[in-house]
């Protein structure tokens, strides 16, 4: 997919509880075309501590509208920063980078968009995308407390909603893993992002029960083109830059096996 | 537009401008982006004789007003760059130069023999100063002897326009570039990375894999500058800068310094179309100030 440098225009940044921001962005001309799992490059300040590009999930993309939403939890002073932006401020994106997820081949398979934290991001405008097509997503979402659960509301529009917490807040009680529908139902596919730990565990149930399963995995990276070789992971093929091969990858692909 | 054209040995470069080995992939990686052909060079991806997978992750660490990177030399060989990468990036009209590294002088002379095969390979960039790896690179350019060792090699196998990139952890850069001078480099390059480190202090480890690794980004650019201006005044074949550039205002300072050409190098991980601005840049101030051709400004620092 050809790749863009843009200044596109903040319409509006809102607060999700304490540590997280969506913001939305529109351009002056009909934004690229961009796939679920792929992600932008933002340019945060000229800040000599904020000196990289910060690599941000699209979160959604709203092609009526002409917006690109990104949800942004505020951890340092990069995202901190950009939690800061105002409406009318321009934010320079590098767009669209990498690979996505594998979208379903027909309406009548069954994929289960797991997702933990802020790493719900791209499952959102996964999960729009399959009910475009026909194809009603099961969306499993987990957070640390009902406070760490975002969009719930968009969610639902796209598929069924499956909610753990760790403190019970909300949902089942415990991880992703432990939610029941993992055992009580069969999915053709699932495709996961979250912290590194909760993947390898969706990772390991996949195995177990012989699902495909794709998960986004988001390792330091600096050029967000390949050219740099900062961001690799190691795979069956070698080390692979996590910017231009994945973010998504196939986990027969990786080598995390115990 | 003032004359950019410079030239160095039999290569000609028509602007000064090019982009510095790792930091630009084979120049395809960013052709959505910008005319590859509006610089005057792309320095691709450091070339080994045999592959190399590069250091464990992680490998980059932000710091202020720059980097830290360990990479390795990550790449697949020289002969999977002359048989799938070469026809790829071979007929981008603009010089496609080939970063050479090696852990023995043998190593560097059959790659760079290789690579004076290829037609549309100008030159080589002859890489004695990665930091990141054990063995060879930087071990190689930070004697005099070392460099000369591998500059001598290389020179027997290889006929065209070779520049070599110098190491600025040593003690004396101009020792080191008049040694690969007085063995036939047509022309060195400098700085490469500096040798850094940084620490997560929560996990009381470094953050690079590997513990160090090189710092880039404007952070280094006085340093690269000055020692710019010391080779510069030390040696008579033309020098390249790089080091932080970031601007047109900071190209020209290393042309003002002695540098013939010059390489951006992280600046494209900020703006993948710096180099194009850049050149531009260089264009408006020569007009601005009288000036008909680039060369009127090389080495008008004392």
């Amino acid at each position: 997919m050809k790749k863009y440098l843009l200044d596109l225009r903040v319409r509006s940044v809102d607060r999700l509880h304490q540590r997280y921001v969506l913001i939305k962005l529109t351009g002056e001309s009909p934004l690229p075309d961009m796939m679920p799992g792929q992600f932008v490059e933002v340019r945060v300040d000229k800040s000599p501590t904020t000196f990289l590009r910060r690599p941000i999930s699209i979160n959604f993309v709203d092609k009526k509208l002409n917006e690109l939403w990104l949800l942004v939890a505020v951890v340092g002073e990069g995202t901190r920063s950009l939690a800061q932006l105002q409406p009318g401020d321009t934010l320079n994106c590098l767009l669209p980078l990498g690979r996505g997820f594998t979208l379903p081949q027909d309406a009548h398979q069954r994929f289960l968009l797991v997702g933990g934290g802020v790493g719900v991001a791209p499952l959102l405008f996964m999960g729009a995308e399959m009910h475009r097509m026909g194809c009603e997503p099961t969306f499993l979402l987990g957070a640390r407390t009902a406070d760490d659960l975002l969009l719930m509301e968009e969610f639902k529009r796209y598929g069924r909603v499956c909610v753990t917490t760790e403190d019970g807040s909300e949902g089942e009680k415990g991880f992703v893993t432990g939610h029941p529908i993992l055992r009580q139902e069969q999915f053709t596919r699932i495709a996961t992002c979250g912290p590194t730990p909760m993947m390898k565990a969706v990772a390991r149930h996949a195995l177990q029960n012989n699902v495909e399963c794709e998960v986004s995995l988001e390792n330091l990276m600096a050029c967000g083109l390949g050219a740099c070789l900062c961001c690799v992971e190691k795979t069956v093929d070698g080390n692979l830059c996590v910017c231009k091969e994945g973010p998504v990858f196939n986990i027969r692909k990786l080598l995390w096996q115990d | 537009m003032a004359r950019l054209n410079v030239k160095i040995k039999d290569l000609s470069l028509k602007n000064p401008v090019m982009t510095a080995s790792g930091t630009f992939g084979y120049g395809i990686e960013f052709a959505d982006l910008m005319p590859l052909d509006g610089i005057g060079g792309i320095i691709v991806k450091g070339t080994t004789l045999r592959p190399r997978e590069g250091n464990d992750y992680p490998r980059m660490a932000e710091t202020a007003s720059g980097m830290l990177n360990c990479v390795g030399l990550q790449n697949k060989g020289v002969d999977y760059f002359c048989e799938h990468i070469y026809p790829q990036i071979c007929d981008i009209d603009t010089n496609m130069i080939v970063n050479v590294s090696g852990s023995s002088p043998e190593d560097y002379a059959e790659c760079a023999a290789r690579i004076d095969a290829l037609e549309r390979i100008p030159a080589i960039e002859l890489n004695i100063s990665c930091p990141n790896v054990k063995d060879g690179g930087m071990a190689f350019g930070v004697t005099c002897a070392g460099a000369a060792s591998v500059v001598k090699a290389v020179r027997q196998r290889y006929h065209k326009t070779l520049i070599v990139k110098l190491s600025p952890n040593v003690t004396d850069i101009t020792e080191i570039a008049r040694a690969v001078e007085a063995e036939g480099a047509d022309g060195v390059s400098l700085i490469n990375t500096l040798m850094g480190m940084a620490i997560d202090i929560e996990r009381r480890r470094p953050l690079l894999s590997i513990g160090t690794g090189g710092l880039s980004g404007p952070a280094v650019k006085p340093v690269a500058l000055r020692m710019v201006w010391q080779v510069a005044r030390a040696v008579s074949i033309p020098v390249v800068g790089l080091g932080g550039i970031c601007s047109a205002t900071d190209a020209i300072e290393f042309l003002m310094a002695g540098a013939t050409a010059i390489e951006i190098g992280t600046a494209n991980f900020l703006d993948p179309t710096v180099s194009i601005k850049v050149r531009d840049g260089i264009d408006s101030w020569l007009e601005a100030h009288g000036c008909d051709s680039v060369e009127e400004i090389i080495g008008v620092i004392d």
